[in-house]
C-alpha cells in the first residue's frame, strides 16, 4: 500500500485534477471583450458546437475519416496477418512481426514528413507515375492525402492485434471444417473470420482513437477544408484563446470513444487482446 | 490447407505491405542526403554538407538539450513511480486493481489532445508557468504506464517459490529483494526505461500544450515542417529521431525477448499485456 502511494498520488493530484479541470472548463465562457474567463456553469459551448453547421461538418468529416480510415486499414491488415499466422514459417513469422513493430516506433512526425515529400507536386508518387506513363495522382495537401497518411501511420496498430487473433485460431477447427465439406473460402468466411473479428475490433480502437484525436496531419498534408475536431481545439487554445470553448469540443472525441469502447465490448474485442 | 495459389497472392500481399510500411522511412534517410535545398524527387545527388550545417545550427541543438533533458528526467520519475506501482498492484488482492490499471493507461488511451489541454487548463488554474517542468510532468504521466506494464508483466511471471525458498534459508526481506527480486525483474526495468525514453523523445502533442515558448526536438520539427523552413536540416534531424527512438526499443525487445514491444494496450482493458504502443 505504501509503495502505491507515491504513483497513485501523481496520477490523482494531476492527471485525475486536470481532467477534472477540463471538464469543469467546458461549462464556464469567457468574456468576449476581455477574454477573461467567466466562471458561471452555463451549456452554452456546447449549443454552439452543437448548432453551427461549421462545427457539425468538422465533427463529421473527423469521424469519416477515423472510420474509413478504419476499414482501409482493415483491409490491409487481415490477408498480411493472415499470412504470418497461418502461411508464413516461424522464422519467418518473427521478422515479420519485427518488420511491423519498428515503423510503429519510428518517430510519428518524420513518417508523416515522409508522405509529404512523396506525395507533393515534385515528390516520388507523381514522378514515379509519370515516368512509367501514368497520369500524375497529384493528391498532396488533400483530404486523400490525409487518408492514404493516416492508413499508413496507424496500420501497424491493426496488423498486431488481427495477427494475434489469427494465430489463435486452432487448426483443428478448420480441419473440422474441411471434414464436414467446407471448401476453403467457406472455412475462411465461417470459422476464420469470425473467430477473427475480436481482434479487428481491437485494432479498430486503435485506429479510430488515434485518428479521431489527431490534429498534427491534417496541418502537415492536409488542405483547407482538412480540419479536423483536434484543429478547432488547438486553434482555440492558441489563438483564441478561448480555453473552455477549446475544452468542450475536446470532450466530443472522448465521448465518441466511450460509445465506441461500449460497441466493441459487446462485441468481445477486450478478451482478444 | 492453403492452396499454391492463395499462398502465392498471400505472399505478393505481404511484400507490398513490406514496400508500403518501409518505403518512407528509407527515403527520409535518403533525402537527408540530398545535395539541393529542394526537396523534389529524384534528388540530383548525394551530399553530407547538412550533417554539419544541423549540428551547427544553435536552435536544433537547444531543442535536442531540451528534449534529452525532459526525455531523461521523466524516464527517471516514470521508473521509480511505475515500479513501486507495479509491486503494489502485484501484491494485492483487492478489487480496485482493475481501476489503478485502467486509471495509468488512460492517459495513452485517451487522444494525446485531451491529455495536453487537460495539463495546460491545470496548470494555468493553478498559476504554473509553462516550463521544463511541466513538460517533464506531462511525459512522466503516459511514460509511467509502459514501466508499470512490463514491470508487472515480469512479476507475473516471476516464480513465488524462489522467494520462499530464500526466505526459508534465512534472507530478510531486504536481501531477498536485493538477491532475488532485483536480478530477476532488472531488464523488464530496463526495457521499460528504454520505451519510456523512446515514447518521450518523439512525443508532439502533450509537448505542445506543456512546452510554452520552449521547443523540444518534435516541436522544432513541426514547426520547421509547417513553414517549410530548412527542410536539409528537417530531413537530417527527422533521421536522427528516427535511430534515437528506434534503438532503445531494440534493446527493450532484446531485453524481453520480444515481448515489451508488442503493441496491445487497448483503450479500457486492463494492461495485462506487456507492454504499450507509442501513441502521438
Amino acid at each position: 500500500m505504501l509503495l502505491l502511494t507515491p504513483p497513485l498520488a501523481w496520477f490523482v493530484v494531476i492527471y485525475l485534477a486536470s481532467l477534472a479541470t477540463l471538464l469543469v472548463t467546458a461549462f464556464w465562457t469567457i468574456d468576449p471583450f476581455t477574454t477573461r474567463i467567466v466562471q458561471v456553469w452555463t451549456t452554452l459551448n456546447f449549443e454552439r458546437i452543437l448548432e453551427e453547421p461549421a462545427y457539425r461538418a468538422i465533427i463529421s468529416r473527423t469521424v469519416v475519416m477515423a472510420a474509413l480510415v478504419t476499414l482501409t486499414d482493415a483491409l490491409l491488415a487481415f490477408p498480411f496477418a493472415y499470412y504470418m499466422a497461418r502461411v508464413a514459417s516461424r522464422r519467418v513469422q518473427t521478422l515479420l512481426f519485427a518488420a511491423v513493430l519498428l515503423p510503429l516506433w519510428a518517430s510519428y512526425l518524420a513518417r508523416v514528413y515522409a508522405w509529404i515529400l512523396i506525395l507533393n507536386h515534385n515528390g516520388v508518387l507523381n514522378w514515379s507515375l509519370t515516368s512509367i506513363g501514368l497520369p500524375a495522382p497529384d493528391i498532396g495537401y488533400t483530404n486523400t492525402a490525409m487518408w492514404v497518411v493516416f492508413s499508413y501511420i496507424w496500420l501497424p496498430f491493426m496488423i498486431i492485434p488481427v495477427y494475434a487473433a489469427l494465430e489463435r485460431v486452432p487448426d483443428s477447427m478448420l480441419e473440422a471444417a474441411s471434414d464436414l465439406g467446407a471448401r476453403r473460402w467457406r472455412a475462411i468466411r465461417d470459422v476464420v473470420l469470425p473467430l477473427s473479428l475480436p481482434g479487428v475490433v481491437a485494432g479498430s480502437i486503435f485506429t479510430f482513437s488515434l485518428t479521431l484525436g489527431d490534429y498534427i496531419t491534417p496541418i502537415l498534408v492536409g488542405g483547407a477544408g482538412s480540419s479536423f475536431i483536434g484543429n478547432v481545439i488547438y486553434s482555440n487554445v492558441g489563438i483564441a484563446n478561448n480555453i473552455p470553448f477549446a475544452a468542450a469540443l475536446a470532450i466530443i472525441p472522448v465521448a465518441i470513444m466511450a460509445v465506441y469502447l461500449l460497441i466493441a465490448q459487446r462485441l468481445g474485442a477486450f478478451e482478444a487482446l | 490447407m492453403e492452396g499454391f495459389w492463395t499462398r502465392l497472392l498471400l505472399r505478393v500481399w505481404a511484400a507490398l505491405i513490406l514496400f508500403f510500411l518501409f518505403t518512407p522511412i528509407v527515403l527520409i534517410f535518403l533525402y537527408a542526403f540530398n545535395t539541393s535545398n529542394i526537396q523534389s524527387w529524384p534528388i540530383p545527388g548525394l551530399t553530407l554538407k547538412w550533417f554539419s550545417s544541423t549540428w551547427s545550427d544553435p536552435d536544433v541543438t537547444s531543442a535536442l538539450g531540451l528534449s534529452l533533458q525532459a526525455g531523461l528526467i521523466a524516464t527517471a520519475l516514470a521508473l521509480v513511480l511505475g515500479s513501486c506501482a507495479a509491486f503494489a498492484i502485484h501484491r494485492m488482492t483487492w478489487f480496485g486493481k482493475e481501476t489503478v490499471s485502467l486509471l495509468f493507461v488512460l492517459p495513452l488511451a485517451l487522444p494525446g489532445i485531451v491529455t495536453g489541454i487537460s495539463l495546460q487548463a491545470f496548470f494555468s488554474f493553478g498559476g504554473i508557468p509553462l516550463s521544463t517542468y511541466t513538460i517533464v510532468v506531462g511525459h512522466t504521466t503516459f511514460c509511467i504506464v509502459v514501466v508499470y506494464n512490463n514491470v508487472l508483466a515480469r512479476l507475473r511471471r516471476t516464480q513465488g517459490s524462489l522467494i520462499e525458498a530464500a526466505m526459508d534459508l534465512g534472507a530478510n526481506g531486504f536481501r531477498v529483494f536485493r538477491d532475488i527480486t532485483l536480478p530477476l525483474i532488472s531488464t523488464s526495468v530496463v526495457a521499460g526505461a528504454m520505451l519510456a525514453f523512446a515514447l518521450s523523445f518523439d512525443e508532439v502533442i502533450v509537448t505542445t500544450f506543456t512546452a510554452g515558448a520552449q521547443n523540444t526536438l518534435p516541436l522544432w520539427i513541426f514547426g520547421a515542417i509547417r513553414l517549410g523552413q530548412r527542410l536539409p536540416e528537417v530531413n537530417v534531424v527527422v533521421s536522427f529521431v528516427i535511430l534515437i527512438t528506434i534503438i532503445p526499443v531494440l534493446i527493450a525487445a532484446r531485453l524481453t525477448g520480444g515481448g515489451a514491444t508488442r503493441v496491445p494496450v487497448a483503450a479500457t482493458e486492463p494492461p495485462t499485456t506487456t507492454s504499450t504502443a507509442p501513441a502521438p
